[in-house]
């Protein structure tokens, strides 16, 4: 996980593929929600360790929010959230 | 109403968000349904009524779509609730049935192990099956049984007989259904719910064959519509549709509500009785009832597309697009459509707040959506304008007119603007960082039939429950504008001897640092019914014959009797005060209760009244008083 190529979704740019590796609820700095919550959140939408990512679609402003292929669904969220998601490139 | 006293089965729909699982309750109930309030909350209970092909009478509720029973927002709790058997008065169901959409399974497995844990029978109904076939999804489904331990059925809701195989399994499971036992299920934790989302992956893995690629005319077709910049370029032209369509395609049916009431009014004046029987059929009933229906056909309209947008999968995408402009006001991305409809009316745009899921920023958007100026304000606002302010251009090119009916416009979306701001950021503090996240579904075809339902269930919703409250509030107020009667040999309009006319002049010493004489404050009562009825009723106080018409005529008495800075303070009055019942009595319907009716009325008379204090002072200051 300290691997070098390892970041945060919410730092990803368009069209960026990839694996979660773990859900980091400390990187979430600023979330709206506690921290227990924004990662029951994040499962029920199906962000679970070892589920593939892909980064579709951005905002205009400051490219936020995005949306993102998690599986066979796509789910829109900011980026803000989507700090929680560590992922690595595939 | 009551679900105790029915003794058929109570089957429950469940399901995600965007699982197919309100076009399968259409499919199943057609019209026979009834749409309710839960007690005390906004929520909408959704009960219908269909016979099995074995004959078998069921009550099919239609539950809040939800990704998990732990519930987030008042609509999940009623679904955890409503499962669990713990709604106060609400016979628990019979038989849960848990929808999922075939093209996108994964989220509905996991809510299918979650259900197991309720202490009620199960199955699982695998919606739009005939979509995912089209793209080569293979499901076994006996697998998928064995593997969730629960019985599995394939529908499709939009397909004529799509439904059999699930009325069939209904038959079968509702002729022997186990007792219901002890729910064991407790709100799961984040390691609970990373076990159940693996083993929901593996069931998945077992039993379904997903193709390489994704829905390919969705990923074409979002590469477009969410473009960041043509996206948004699209949305403002769809809602630019959307808007002229409310306001252009409605008015001719509008025109003829009005003339059917209208020749409806003249009729029953043309009949002999007593003319106080005549004006409470004529002004209290006729024109109350004519003045509510009036509004149907922008409602038809405006619903109409937001239902087929919703069905399209679209509006989920006007949110993402919008997020981030509403947001800088406090607002929610899908807020954007309810207010945008306001401009045509507050109803139908506060009705459309129903695309919004949070409570609170529903609840913050039905608070402005009167703040938008209505078609009803523009009778108002142009004989203002066209008696007081010059005709004349300024900067050489722009009608001085034109600007102030913009200004009075643009003081409206401001003012919405900084009202919602004031309500997040004070009042409801802790609820700054709501995130946004929510599901972008694949697109689909809209059904005919279910947007047919769906329409029509929004029709009896606005004419049964806004109908008779706000019918009710027309006849109080035609009786405060008719009682007491004129004494014998009275020379004024029988107005001036009313409660309105007392009123009126009781409100005086109130009204009066707002240069409001005591005539405007009478025609302000009769107003309250809509808008644009003060223009007749100023015309009425002021003696002048010939109805509507008549505007001009009023115009030019107006500009004999009132200064400049009573004219203007009235425009701002107009712009801020709760000048409409039905308005009221809608708010007061979408949120189940009198007191979000009384906050918007009390800050909405506060805002009208601060800003018509100091519009007059300023012009009185100025020299225009």
């Amino acid at each position: 996980m300290a691997d070098s190529s390892t970041l945060a979704l919410g730092t990803a740019r368009v069209g960026f593929r990839g694996r979660i590796l773990a859900l980091d609820m400390t990187r979430a700095h600023g979330a709206g929600l506690p921290a227990s919550e924004l990662e029951r959140r994040l499962l029920e939408l199906g962000f679970v360790e070892g589920a593939e990512v892909e980064l579709l679609h951005q905002g205009l402003f400051r490219g936020d929010p995005i949306a993102v292929r998690v599986a066979a669904a796509t789910i829109a969220l900011r980026r803000r959230e989507a700090m929680a998601i560590m992922v690595s490139p595939r | 109403m009551n679900a105790s006293v029915d003794l058929a089965p109570i089957v429950a729909l469940v399901g995600n968000p965007n699982c197919g699982k309100t076009a399968l309750f259409n499919a199943l109930t057609g019209s026979r349904q009834k749409v309710a309030n839960y007690p005390g909350v906004t929520v909408e209970k959704k009960l219908g009524r269909l016979s099995t092909p074995g004959g078998r009478a069921i009550q099919l509720l239609d539950l809040p779509g939800t990704y998990s029973l732990r519930a987030r927002s008042p609509d999940e709790e009623v679904t955890r609730d409503a499962v669990l058997g713990k709604l106060a008065n609400e016979t628990p169901p019979d038989l849960i049935v848990c929808v999922g959409d075939s093209t996108n399974l994964r989220l509905a497995l996991r809510l299918v192990l979650e259900l197991k844990h309720v202490g009620r029978p199960v199955m699982l109904a695998l919606n739009m099956m005939d979509i995912a076939k089209k793209r080569g999804i293979e499901i076994d489904l006996e697998r998928l049984a064995g593997e969730l331990g629960v019985p599995v059925v394939s529908s499709v809701a939009v397909r004529r007989g799509g439904t059999e195989q699930l009325l069939a399994e209904l038959d079968r499971r509702l002729a022997d259904l186990p007792e219901a036992t002890a729910a064991d299920w407790t709100a799961p934790d984040a390691s609970a719910l990373r076990g159940a989302q693996r083993e929901a992956d593996r069931v998945l893995k077992a039993a379904v064959r997903m193709p390489a690629a994704p829905d390919v005319a969705t990923s074409r077709a979002d590469r477009i519509l969410l473009h960041p910049v043509a996206g948004l370029v699209i949305l403002l032209a769809l809602l630019f549709v959307m808007f002229q369509a409310v306001f252009a395609w409605a008015k001719p049916a509008m025109d003829a509500i009005q003339f059917c009431f209208d020749w409806l009014g003249d009729f029953v004046g043309s009949l002999p009785m007593p003319d106080l029987m005549q004006s409470f059929l004529k002004d209290g009933v006729i024109a109350g009832v004519g003045s509510v229906i009036v509004f149907l056909p922008q409602i038809l309209i405006l619903f109409f597309f937001i239902l087929v947008l919703e069905d399209l999968g679209y509006m989920a995408r006007a949110a993402f697009l919008m997020d981030k402009i509403m947001g800088g006001a406090g607002l929610h991305g899908r807020a954007f459509i309810p207010l945008l409809s306001s401009f045509a009316c507050a109803i139908p745009g506060i009705m459309a707040t129903r695309v919004i899921d949070d409570r609170r920023d529903r609840l913050t958007t039905i608070l402005v959506a009167p703040l938008m100026t209505c078609s009803a304000r523009i009778p108002v606002y142009t004989l203002i304008i066209s008696a007081f302010i010059p005709d004349r251009e300024v900067w050489g090119f722009v009608g001085l007119q034109g600007l102030v009916m913009f200004g009075l416009y643009a003081t409206g979306i401001v003012g919405a603007l900084a009202v919602s701001f004031v309500i997040k950021r004070l009042f409801w503090r802790s609820a700054i960082g709501e995130p946004f996240m929510l599901e972008l579904p694949d697109y689909k075809l809209p059904q005919a039939k279910s947007l047919a339902v769906g329409l029509w269930t929004r029709a009896m919703i606005f004419l049964k429950r806004a109908g008779t409250t706000i019918l009710s509030m027309m006849i109080l107020i035609w009786a405060l504008a008719s009682f007491p009667l004129p004494p014998e040999g009275a020379t004024g309009p029988a107005i001036n001897y009313s409660i309105a006319a007392m009123l009126g002049h009781a409100l005086q010493p109130v009204m009066a640092p707002l240069g409001f004489n005591w005539q405007i404050n009478v025609a302000l009562i009769p107003g309250m019914a809509a808008r644009e009825v003060a223009v007749g009723s100023l015309g009425t106080i002021y003696s002048i014959s010939g109805g509507k018409e008549a505007a001009e005529q009023i115009g030019h008495a107006l500009a004999g009797q009132w200064s400049l800075a009573t004219a203007l303070a009235l425009l701002a009055w107009y712009v801020f005060a709760p000048q409409c019942a039905s308005t009221l009595a809608v708010i007061r319907r979408e949120t189940g209760g009198w007191k979000f009716m009384w906050i918007t009325f009390g800050y909405m008379l506060a805002l009208a009244y601060v800003a018509a204090l100091i519009v007059y002072q300023t012009a009185a200051a100025l020299g225009a008083g």
